[in-house]
C-alpha cells in the first residue's frame, strides 16, 4: 500500500493519532498511580496496594468502576452545555499532543507555530471548568468555575512572557527547532534552563496554577467549596474532567522538558539522543509535579493573585526586555539562529 | 470538488451559521458559546487562507480572552429570558436595516460600482511563499508599519488606564491583608504557650 498520498495517507495518520492517543492514555493510568503512590509515601501510607502486583492495575479498576456508575444530571441544568464541558476538557487537552515532537521527525503535525498552538489550546481549556460550572446550575460549582477561570488566565500571562523569551533566543516557534536550537557541545549545559534560569521556576509555578494543580487546586478546594466545578458530575463526565486535568498536567511537564531541558537531547554529549531522554525528563518533572502537590499548603485567593499579578507578571515582562537586549547584542546563549 | 473548496464551504457555514444563532438563541450564555463556534469558523478560514499565525492569534486573543470576558459578565448578569424575548419584534427593523446597510457597503466594495476602490489583487503586498507567515508579517509590522504599531499600542494604554481609573476605587471600611506583614510575622511575638490549671482557666 502506499503510504505518501491518497486512502494510504489517511490510514498513516489515522495510525499515528490512534499511537499517540493510545499510549498517552495508557502511560496516564500508571502515572496517576505513581502519583497516589507518591504522595502516599509522603504521608508515610501505602497506598494503592491491593488490585493487581503492588496495585499496579489499581487505575484501570477506577476506571471501570466510573464507567459503569449511573450519570446523574441534575434537573435544573443546561444538560448539552453540563456534558459538553468534559468533553471539550478531554478533547483539548488531548488535541495538544499532536504537536509534541518525541524526537527528530517524531512528530504527528510538524506546523511552524507549534507552540503557538499549544498556547491556544491551553487557554481554551478555560472553557471546560467555566461551562461545567455555570450549567451545572448549582452555588458551589459556579463559584468554583469563577474562581478557577480567573486564576488559569492570570497565569496564563506570564507564561505567554516566558515563553516570548525562549522565542526570541530561538527565533521560530516550530517545537523541533527549539529543540534543536538547544543542541550544543556542552551537553546539559547547551540547555536552555542556564540562559533562561529565573523562568524554569516561575514556569513551572505557573503550570501548577494553570492546571489546577496543588497548591493552587482552589478550583476543587474541598475545605470551602466541595469539589469546585466538579461538584454535580458523577461517573464517566466526571472521567473524562479526571482525565483531562492529569493529561494537561502531562503535557506541562512535557512542555518544560521541551523549552527548558532539551527535549530528546542527550545530557552528556557522547550519549545518543532518543525518546527514551523525553519520557525520561518527563517523569523526572511529574515527579516533581506530585512533591509539591504532598508537601505544599494550599495557597489563600488574594494570595495567588498577588502572586500572578504582581510579582510573576512583571518579572517574566522584564525578562522579555532583557532578553531581547541580551539577544539583541549577540550575547552567546541567548542568541541561536 | 476541491480539498480546499470543501474547507471553505465547511468553515464558511459553520461561521455564517453560528452568526445566526448568536442572534437567535434566548439564552445570553448560548450565545457566547455560539460566538466561539463563530471565531472558531473564521481561524478555519484563516488557515485555508495560508494566514496560521492569525489564525490562531485569532483564538487566543478573541476566544481565550475576549469571549471568556463576555462570558463572565453574561453569566453574573441576572437577565430575564421573556423580556428579551418580547423584545425581539420591536428591535427587529433596526438590527434589519442595519444589516442592509452592511450589506450594500459590502457590495458597493466587492461591486463594479466605484472603480477605484476596487481591490487591486497583490500589487501592493508581495507575499514571498518562501518565508513563513509569522516572519512575514514582523517583517512588515516592525519597519514599513512601525508607526501605527505604536500608536496602536498607546491606544490600547490610554484605554487600559480609562478602565483602571473608571473602577479602581480604594475602600476605606474593607479589611485587606497586608502580605508582607504576614510573611515577615515572627512566630515567638504572636504565639504564648500558657500553662492551665484543670478546673481554673485562663
Amino acid at each position: 500500500m502506499d503510504f505518501s498520498q491518497g486512502f494510504g495517507l489517511i490510514i498513516l495518520i489515522i495510525g499515528q493519532c490512534l499511537l499517540i492517543t493510545v499510549s498517552v492514555l495508557l502511560s496516564l493510568a500508571f502515572l496517576m498511580y505513581a502519583d497516589r503512590k507518591i504522595w502516599a509515601a509522603v504521608q508515610m501510607r501505602k497506598g494503592p496496594n491491593v488490585v493487581g502486583a503492588f496495585g499496579l492495575l489499581q487505575s484501570f479498576a477506577d476506571f471501570l468502576k466510573y464507567l459503569f456508575k449511573e450519570i446523574v444530571i441534575p434537573a435544573g441544568s443546561d444538560k448539552v452545555v453540563f456534558l459538553l464541558a468534559p468533553l471539550i476538557t478531554f478533547v483539548l487537552s488531548l488535541v495538544a499532543w499532536s504537536v509534541i515532537p518525541f524526537n527528530e521527525g517524531w512528530v504527528l503535525t510538524d506546523i511552524n507555530i507549534g507552540i503557538l498552538f499549544i498556547f491556544a489550546v491551553a487557554g481554551l481549556e478555560v472553557y471546560g471548568v467555566i461551562m461545567g460550572g455555570w450549567a451545572s446550575n448549582s452555588k458551589y460549582p459556579f463559584l468554583g468555575s469563577l474562581r478557577s477561570a480567573a486564576q488559569m488566565i492570570s497565569y496564563e500571562v506570564s507564561i505567554g512572557f516566558i515563553i516570548v523569551g525562549i522565542l526570541i533566543s530561538t527565533g521560530s516557534l516550530n517545537l523541533s527547532k527549539i529543540v534543536l536550537a538547544q543542541d550544543g557541545s556542552y551537553g546539559i549545559f547547551s540547555w536552555y534552563w542556564l540562559p533562561h534560569f529565573p523562568m524554569v521556576i516561575l514556569f513551572f509555578i505557573s503550570a501548577l496554577a494553570e492546571t489546577n494543580r496543588p497548591p493552587f487546586d482552589l478550583p476543587e478546594a474541598e475545605a470551602e467549596l466541595v469539589a469546585g466545578f466538579q461538584v454535580e458530575y458523577s461517573s464517566t463526565p466526571f472521567l473524562l474532567f479526571m482525565i483531562g486535568e492529569l493529561m494537561t498536567v502531562v503535557l506541562m511537564c512535557a512542555l518544560i522538558s521541551i523549552l527548558f531541558f532539551g527535549g530528546w537531547l542527550s545530557p552528556i554529549p557522547f550519549i545518543p539522543d532518543g525518546v527514551l531522554w523525553l519520557i525520561l525528563k518527563i517523569l523526572i518533572i511529574f515527579f516533581i509535579f506530585s512533591m509539591v502537590k504532598a508537601i505544599v499548603p494550599r495557597f489563600r485567593y488574594d494570595q495567588l493573585m498577588r502572586l500572578g499579578w504582581k510579582v510573576f507578571l512583571p518579572m517574566s515582562l522584564a525578562w522579555v526586555v532583557i532578553v531581547a537586549t541580551l539577544a539583541q547584542f549577540g550575547i552567546s546563549g541567548y542568541v541561536r539562529w | 470538488m476541491e480539498p480546499f473548496a470543501l474547507g471553505f464551504y465547511f468553515f464558511s457555514s459553520i461561521t455564517l451559521l453560528s452568526g445566526l444563532m448568536v442572534v437567535l438563541s434566548t439564552n445570553p450564555v448560548h450565545s457566547v458559546l455560539w460566538l466561539i463556534l463563530t471565531f472558531f469558523g473564521a481561524s478555519g478560514l484563516f488557515i485555508i487562507l495560508g494566514a496560521e499565525f492569525l489564525a490562531l492569534i485569532l483564538m487566543i486573543v478573541y476566544v481565550g480572552a475576549v469571549a471568556v470576558l463576555f462570558m463572565f459578565v453574561v453569566m453574573m448578569l441576572n437577565i430575564n429570558f421573556k423580556e428579551i424575548k418580547s423584545r425581539l419584534t420591536k428591535y427587529l427593523p433596526v438590527g434589519v436595516l442595519i444589516g442592509l446597510v452592511l450589506f450594500v457597503e459590502l457590495s458597493l466594495i466587492f461591486g463594479d460600482f466605484i472603480p477605484e476602490l476596487k481591490f487591486n489583487s497583490n500589487d501592493d503586498l508581495v507575499i514571498n511563499p518562501n518565508i513563513e507567515n509569522t516572519k512575514q508579517l514582523g517583517l512588515v509590522l516592525y519597519t514599513d508599519f512601525f508607526i501605527y504599531f505604536q500608536l496602536a499600542g498607546i491606544v490600547l494604554l490610554i484605554a487600559m488606564i480609562g478602565a483602571i481609573v473608571l473602577t479602581h476605587q480604594r475602600r476605606k471600611d474593607v479589611k485587606r491583608q497586608d502580605v508582607l506583614a504576614q510573611i515577615y510575622k515572627d512566630p515567638n511575638n504572636s504565639i504564648e504557650l500558657k500553662d492551665i490549671k484543670p478546673g481554673q482557666g485562663l
